[in-house]
Order: C-alpha cells, then structure tokens, then sequence
C-alpha cells in the first residue's frame, strides 16, 4: 500500500469522525471513571469500613471476599461491554470514514 | 550455525543445572526429577528458538515478529510477559500468610489492564512501529522525543530486569539448591538466546508456552485443593477458618491483641482485611501506580505492534485480561490451600516472604517431602516458576535492546538512515549488551534489598511514560518541551522518593535489629490501650517533616513481657537441654514411649539451635556490614518519605509538568502532526502492516 497523503484536516472535520470522537470520548471516560472509582473503594472500605467488610453473608465468605471477587467480575464486566461496543459501532464508522477518505484522497 | 550456538546454549545450561549446590527445597534423592523437567522445558523453548531464528531477518520480524501474531496469542503472550515471579509466586505466598489481604493486593495488577484496553493499546498500534519513541516521535520533535523515551524505556526495564534477576536467582537456590551466580547466568544466557536468535518471535513464543505451563499448573493445584470440599467455596472457606496452622498464623499476626479470641474467632480473621496492608494512603499510591504504570510499561507496549490490526491489539488485552484475571482466583486457592496443609510457619521456614507457598503446596499433593509424586509436582512447579523468569526478563531485554537500537541508534544517531541489514545488525549487538549488562548487575546485586526496584519500575513507568504517551495521543495543545520535561521530572521524583522511602535499608535500624538478636531484649512493662492518633495533617501522613505528629495506629493492652537472652545465652540454654535430655535418656531404656518422646525433644532442640545459629550469623553479618554507617545510600538517617510508593506524589507531578510546559511553549510540529495523530489513532488509516510469509 503506497502512503499517499491524506487531507487529515478534511477527516478531522468530517461530521462523522466528530460523531465518533464525541461517543468515544464520552464513553470510555465514563468506563475509565467508574472502573478507577470501584477500584480504589477496595482498599478504602478495607481500611475505613472494616465492620461491613466483615459481615458474614454465605456461611464464612464475608462481604469483603465478595466485594473483592466482584472486582473481578467488574474488571471482565467493563472488558466487554467496551469490546461489544467498540466491535459493532466504533469499527463500523471508522471502517466508513476510511472507506470515504481513499476515495477522496 | 545459528543452530549450533543454539544447541552450546543449552549444552551450556543443562550442564550449570549439574552444578548443584547445597540445599534447596527438593531433596537430593530426586534431584534427578527437577533435572528432567528442566531439561525438557528448556529443550522446548531452545526448540521454539530454532524455529523462530529461522523467520527472523528484518527489523519489523526481529522487533514486532512480522506483526503476524494473533489476538489470542498475544493475550496470552502479554499474560506469560506480565505474570512475573513476584505474582506468581509472591502473591500466592502473601495469600498464604496474610490471607484477604494478599488477595486484595492481586485485584490492582488486574484493573491496570482496563486502562490498557481503553486508552492504551489500540492507538499505540495504530499510530505505532516498535517503540514507546515511535509514538511519542509522532508529532513531538523526533530526536529529543526518541532520546528521552530510551532513556526512560533503559531506566524502566532496568529496574524491573534486576528485581526479576535477583529475585530468579534467590528463587532458583532456594527450590533446587543451584548457587546464586550460576542460575543468574543460566537465566541470562538463554534469555539471550530467545532474544538473539528469535527476536520477537521466539520471546513471543516462550511467553505463550510459559503461560500456559503457569495456567495449567495452576489449575491442577486448585483442582487438587479444592475436590475435597466438593468445589464449594463457602465449605472450602470453613475449612480454612476450622484450620489450626491458620488460627495459629492469625493468633502470631495478632499477637496480644489475640487475647480472648476463640479459635473460630481467629480463623475468621483470616479471612478480613488488616493483617498486612496497614497504610490506606500507600495502598492508593501503589494502586495509582499499578493502573497508570502498566500502560506505560515498555515491554507490555512493545506487545501491541507484534499484531496485524488494532483490533487485533483490542482482542489480546481481553484475552489477557480473562488469562490474568482467572489466574489471580486460582491464586486465592493456591494461597489459601497452602495456608491450611502446609501452614504459614513452614512455608516460612523455607523462604521468609511467603514464596514458596506454591511449590510446597505442589509437594504436598503429590503426597509430600518424601514421595515421587511430591518431587515430581514440586519439579514441575520449580521449572515453571524458571521459565517465568527468563520468559519475563527475555521480555525486557527486548524491549531496551529495541530503544537502544532503534530509537537511539537509528532514530537519532544515524538519523534514520540506516539500511535494514544494518538495523537488524544493531538490534542483536544491543539485545547483547542488554543481556550481558543483566548478568552483571544481577551478580553484584546478590543479597541486596530489591523489593523496591519493581515499586520504583511501575512509579517510574506510570509518572514518565504514561503522562507523554497519554497526552500525545489525546490532547491537541500537548508539544516536545512538555513531554521531555514532564518525562524527566516525573521520572527523577519518583526514583528520588523511593531513594528516601522505608524500602531502602537504613544501617541504624538493621544495626538495632542484629543487637536486638546479638544481646537480647529488656523487660517490657505492660502497656495500656492506645486508641489510634491521626497524623497532624496529610502532608505529616506522607513526609517525615520536622513539628509532624506520625499518625499510629489502636494498640491493644499488652502484658508485662520478659526481658529476651541474647543468641549466646539462647545457645548456651539450649546446648546444656540437649546435654540433659541425652543424659536422662539413658534411664529410659525401658520406656519407649518416654524414650521416642526424648528423641523428638531433643530433635526440636537442635533445630532450635541451627536457628538461632542462623539468625546469629546474619545478625553479626548485618553489624559488619552497617559497621560504622548511620545513613542509606543518599545520605539519610531514617525514611523522610513514609510511604513505599511515591506514586501519588509523582504521578500528579508528571502530568502537571507535561501540560504546564505544553501551555506556556509552542512547538509547530506538535500542532500541525495533531490532525494526522487523531485521525490515525481513531481510525488506522496507514497503519504499519503486517508482513506476509
């Protein structure tokens, strides 16, 4: 594939490359924010909320090992829900606005 | 002849594996076992790296393995690159003596990787080639961007290379007795030989063999440990807090605060938070660290040009994540396993830090110190444990040889213009130089405190690389001066806060501890119940400042203790025991029961005695060495930063420095490259391809 050059400002101000910065941008901030901030209320409920932590809720699993194990489930959980979006939306425009930009070049 | 020097390598390694030293954890009727499976894990990598050299002629082949690696395999390369020593073993054995904490430690090593998936890995492949320069080199001035991201990439990998060469090395001893020097060799050789010889194509390769030997390993334990509780986590729990090696731990961990507690109480305690992680605040710096500091780690970078599409890039991190992820849970049970059957004391018997909990839960399974199976689970995990190591470090070696050679070499001494043969040429000579450099610092740095070199790699990677990687990549105004001071600062403040930090020794407090040994303790008067004092005020919770109240933390009532003999007199005491239960021995020929129960006392006697003699030997060791020295390396008495890692500070520091330096100079390049940089990381319009066979 020869590298011609491209006119990146013309894609940049394409209506659609915006539309897809703007989804993008606001949807993995969100799943950035809310990941780091279920993240760090483990060690902060571990060390502040130690009598929730240690209410038996299943025979000996307390609700620390399940806040825990549910950091895992969240971590899997945000993988992918990204990856489903990202493979059906996000690829789908790119794909369009390459497809448009060869052409154009 | 590329074969040939293949096959010296491993001639060269299986023969250091005969030079077997003293003792190790494998007994020596089945060292022949650990020798076999060695030899065979290394006869298939060695295997892996004939194949590979065979596919490796350019740059794009010997740095990104022809970008011909698929998601799946990358994910599970990326897991064999990131489940280093110190996770697999080191969190299992934190499981193992402190319980929930330790499982709460593996939780951040697996949320990194969400920042990686998110705002990582698809744009770095897709405006990419082989290196963290490359990117940065985008839209920065090319010349000053590829300089300080070698330096960083060197400095980075460095850090982590000496922590896994060392902890290898002490790791390699303890399991199967081989000398120090020798197994850092060992490693080093064939580290260099994957990296030489196969590029990016073998160290991706033994990275995935590595992984799924880990993994399956892995599985098995759990499966062995688990079955008898009929795979229920609430009974495999019970067991645990029923255990007596547990209640015990916990009861030690206590201390006198375990007044009162009935054993289930303790059991319990096991399993809730405190008993390791104290410090809320160094927890959040390390945790900032973890999530910042993987995205910006070199070599897990580096993995992402080695696929054909940044959707391929996108694949290997969900794969990676499950792979990791899965295997932190299996930890929880290997962790919790070896608590109940091999229990917290002789696990620390064996290695003070806990690592060795996996291998003696291994031996334990197979049926225990004394049978073939034992050997063979405990071989097995032994050489797993090896090519973690050497799978880990080829991983390192690779990603500064590639930021010697190419950024440095190509990109600004030769300006680019060097031909491929010469390219490739270089980036063997620096995989050489990296690796012998590895050797030589992994020697000298025997017995020497490396706990916070991987602390310092991740603060380092987080505050420098990750603010410059993440600000080219998605903010417009970002230029050269920023990312080259914000880099250097962010770098220096963290390799300084940890230079002051408690993981440095201080010769006044180890020179305390040996006299402490050497000469016994004073009489304690009994204390009262302190409730917790908070720190005068949230600076005096991370500096040593002069006018800080230290924030401590409740203490419970103690009892009066009796004043400690020293080694001498501990010695004496327990030489005249032997000496009298030998005597009345005699009169208890008739009396087998009395007999056998003597024999056992004075068994337990003597390893009293081999221990205390141990600890007196390091204690006079320590006083020689501190001898006459009252300041750590750069001068200081005591830790003037409380906490063990600085990212909290540094991180801060190295973006502010970056989009301070960014508002204030103008750099016309970082301006006009914008368009092409967004446009290209969002759609990967030209980006590098892959090359086909």
């Amino acid at each position: 594939m020869a590298k011609t050059e491209m006119n990146w400002a013309a894609i940049d101000a394409d209506p659609r490359f915006q539309e897809l910065h703007r989804k993008k941008t606001t949807f993995l901030w969100g799943l950035m924010i809310f990941s780091v901030v279920y993240y760090f209320l483990l060690p902060i409920g571990a060390a502040y909320y130690q009598d929730l932590f240690k209410i038996k809720v299943w025979g000996p699993v307390n609700v620390g090992i399940v806040f825990a194990l549910s950091e895992f489930i969240v971590a899997w959980a945000i993988a992918g829900i990204y990856a489903q979006r990202a493979n059906k939306e996000f690829d789908a425009m790119a794909q369009a606005i390459i497809a448009d930009a060869r052409n154009m070049k | 002849m590329n074969l040939k020097l293949i096959g010296g390598a491993a001639a060269l390694a299986l023969a250091s594996m005969a030079a077997f030293g003293a003792e190790g954890a494998v007994h020596d009727n089945f060292k022949w076992l650990t020798f076999a499976v060695f030899g065979a894990i290394i006869a298939v990598t060695m295997y892996i790296t004939f194949w590979a050299a065979k596919r490796v002629h350019t740059t794009s082949e010997f740095y990104a393995a022809g970008r011909s690696i698929s998601g799946i395999q990358n994910g599970w390369a990326i897991a064999g690159d990131y489940l280093s020593a110190a996770s697999f073993l080191g969190i299992a054995g934190l499981i193992s003596l402190y319980g929930y904490d330790g499982f709460m430690y593996s939780v951040g090593w697996l949320v990194a990787y969400i920042t990686v998936l998110l705002v990582i890995a698809e744009p770095c492949r897709n405006i990419g080639k082989f290196t963290l320069g490359d990117i940065l080199a985008f839209r920065n001035d090319p010349k000053k961007s590829k300089s300080i991201a070698a330096l960083s990439t060197i400095t980075v990998s460095i850090f982590y290379l000496t922590a896994q060469m060392v902890g290898g090395g002490v790791l390699v001893k303890t399991l199967i007795g081989i000398d120090y020097e020798v197994s850092v060799t060992v490693v080093g050789i064939l580290m260099l030989a994957y990296v030489v010889f196969g590029g990016m194509v073998a160290t991706t390769w033994v990275q995935i063999v590595k992984a799924g030997l880990l993994v399956t390993a892995s599985i098995l334990l759990v499966i062995f440990t688990w079955a008898p509780y009929g795979f229920s986590l609430p009974d495999f729990l019970q067991g645990v807090v029923d255990n007596g090696f547990v209640q015990a731990q916990v009861k030690k961990l206590l201390g006198d605060a375990a007044t009162g507690m009935s054993p289930q109480e303790l059991g319990q305690r096991f399993l809730e938070p405190g008993l390791f992680l104290k410090n809320p605040i160094d927890q959040i710096s390390l945790g900032m660290a973890l999530v910042l500091g993987t995205a910006g780690m070199p070599h897990i970078l580096m993995r992402f040009f080695t696929v054909p599409t940044a959707q391929d890039a996108r694949k290997s991190v969900i794969w990676a994540m499950a792979i990791i992820g899965g295997f932190y849970v299996l930890t929880l049970f290997l962790g919790l396993g070896s608590a109940m059957n091999v229990g917290a004391a002789n696990i620390t018997a064996v290695d003070k830090g806990g690592n060795m909990a996996g291998p003696l839960l291994a031996q334990y399974l197979g049926g225990g110190a004394d049978s073939l199976l034992g050997n063979f689970f405990l071989a097995f995990v032994a050489a797993v444990a090896f090519a973690t190591i050497v799978a880990v470090v080829a991983g390192l070696v690779l990603a500064s040889a590639s930021a010697m050679a190419h950024d440095i070499y190509v990109g600004v001494i030769r300006g680019e213009k060097a031909t491929p043969e010469e390219q490739v040429r270089a980036a063997r000579i620096a995989s050489v130089i990296v690796g012998i450099i590895a050797i030589f610092i992994g020697i000298s740095a025997k017995g020497q405190n490396v706990a916070h070199l991987v602390a310092m790699a991740f603060a380092v990677a987080a505050s420098s690389n990750l603010p410059a990687v993440f600000l080219t990549l998605y903010w417009r105004k970002c230029n050269t001066n920023g990312i080259v001071w914000g880099m250097f600062i962010g770098a220096f403040t963290a390799i300084a806060l940890v230079m002051v930090s408690p993981n440095m020794t201080y010769p006044k407090a180890v020179i305390k501890e040996a006299r402490k040994v050497l000469e016994g303790e004073p009489m304690q008067p009994a204390k009262l119940v302190q409730p917790a004092k908070p720190a005068s005020s949230f600076i005096c919770e991370l500096f040593a400042l002069e006018g800080c109240v230290k924030s401590e933390p409740a203490k419970a009532a103690t009892a009066e203790k009796p004043a400690k003999p020293g080694a001498a007199d501990k010695l004496a005491k327990l030489a005249e025991k032997v000496t009298a239960l030998e005597a009345s021995k005699a009169a208890l020929v008739a009396d087998a029961a009395a007999m056998k129960k003597a024999d056992e006392d004075i068994a337990k006697a003597k390893k009293d005695i081999a221990a205390t003699e141990k600890a007196k030997a390091k204690a006079e060791d320590d006083l020689k060495k501190m001898e006459g020295q009252t300041t750590n390396l750069v001068g200081i008495e005591k830790p003037f930063f409380l906490l063990k890692n600085p990212g909290i500070i540094s991180i801060p520091l190295g973006f502010l420095v970056v989009i301070l330096l960014s508002l204030v100079t103008r750099d016309r390049r970082a301006e006009e490259m914008w368009d092409e940089l967004y446009v290209r990381q969002n759609t990967g319009i030209h980006a590098e391809g892959s090359v086909s066979h």
